[in-house]
């Protein structure tokens, strides 16, 4: 299935986690400084691992950067 | 550093419950590299600094989150770079995920060219932040009506600007500043604008609490001396403040005695 990942049309397997997403793009998930939203909602970190996606959902990956 | 006298007592502040010794706020960005950032915050002696959430980047080298809890420092989260309060929104609500943090620095930027804050937007986001637990820390203009609004509907702080974002201007209408502090009954920290140590040190004269410096830092030539600078500044300002300066005369008034003075004859 295809998803919006920041921005970008990424092809996922199809139903995946956003834990299962994370793992196929190697994203990199330190305990702090890492947040995904889905569909303009908040994916807590423990959802993670069971909140699954849909064909065509924006999921958002954000990480601490510098800013003023 | 002591509020009246000298290098005695502790002279802190306090947000939503946090005691805070240093009342200079350092932003993360614009600096050169993570070690510079590490050197400025090192020379700046803050324990707040504030971050930004943005995509992820393969490109991206080193973490800023390691760097920032190895130099001890809290982090204050900011919603940079959002144009509607319901952005602004879902970005707190991520960043409290990403850093385990209620505390936001809230800006709803209303012009791509002043980067001014959008007034009805900041309020609108201020309230539903509040309502939801968070802290927060409005970036907002120098209206002292918009300021007493940001408090009434619960914000820790309020941040107005000196001028505007990386513009170096220094304050442009100290005046206002003067009427928000004498208003607001949460601490005022100056935001945006201080271009020199010299900025810095007005805000604090003019009664702010304290001072947040991303730029006039990140981006100086040497932000290491320059955050040094901006702390010597803050701290000289408070002193300032709390020491009572003279009022303004329109003519001069001398120092030495007019009393005993020598007659030279005609």
């Amino acid at each position: 299935m295809i998803v919006l990942v920041n921005g970008e049309q990424t092809e996922l397997a199809s139903g995946c986690t956003v834990e299962q997403a994370l793992a196929a793009l190697e994203v990199p998930a330190p305990d702090r400084g890492v947040a995904v939203a889905v569909d303009a909602e908040v994916v807590p970190r423990g959802q993670w691992p069971a909140h699954e996606l849909n064909e065509g959902a924006r999921m958002e990956i954000l990480r601490a950067s510098q800013g003023g | 550093m002591a509020s009246t006298t000298a290098d005695t007592a502790p002279d802190t502040f306090t947000i939503a419950g946090r005691e805070l010794r240093s009342r200079l706020l350092l932003g993360t960005g614009g600096f050169r590299s993570l070690e510079a950032m590490a050197s400025a915050i090192e020379a700046s002696q803050t324990e707040l600094v504030t971050v930004a959430l943005r995509r992820i980047d393969a490109a991206a080298r080193g973490s800023i989150v390691d760097v920032l809890d190895a130099a001890g420092v809290a982090l204050l989260p900011n919603t940079a770079g959002c144009f509607t309060a319901r952005d602004a929104v879902l970005t707190a609500k991520l960043a409290r995920e990403a850093f385990q943090t209620d505390w936001v620095k809230l800006e709803v930027i209303g012009d791509e060219r002043t980067l001014l804050p959008d007034a009805p937007a900041l309020l609108e986001a201020a309230e539903e932040l509040v309502d939801d637990g968070f802290v927060v820390l409005p970036y907002t203009t120098d209206d002292p009506v918009l300021a007493r609004r940001l408090v009434d509907v619960g914000c820790a702080a309020v941040m107005p600007l000196g001028s505007p974002i990386g513009s170096g201007m220094g304050l442009l209408n100290p005046y206002n500043l003067r009427l928000i502090r004498e208003q607001c009954s949460v601490p005022v920290i100056l935001d945006a604008g201080v271009g020199t140590a010299s900025d810095a040190a007005l805000a604090m004269e003019l009664g702010c609490d304290a001072v947040l410096c991303a730029s006039a830092i990140s981006r100086a030539e040497d932000p290491t001396a320059m955050a040094h600078a901006i702390r010597l500044g803050v701290q000289g300002g408070r002193l300032a403040r709390c020491a009572g300066r003279i009022p303004r005369r329109r003519f001069a008034q001398a120092s030495t005695p007019d009393e005993g003075r020598a007659d030279f004859g005609a």
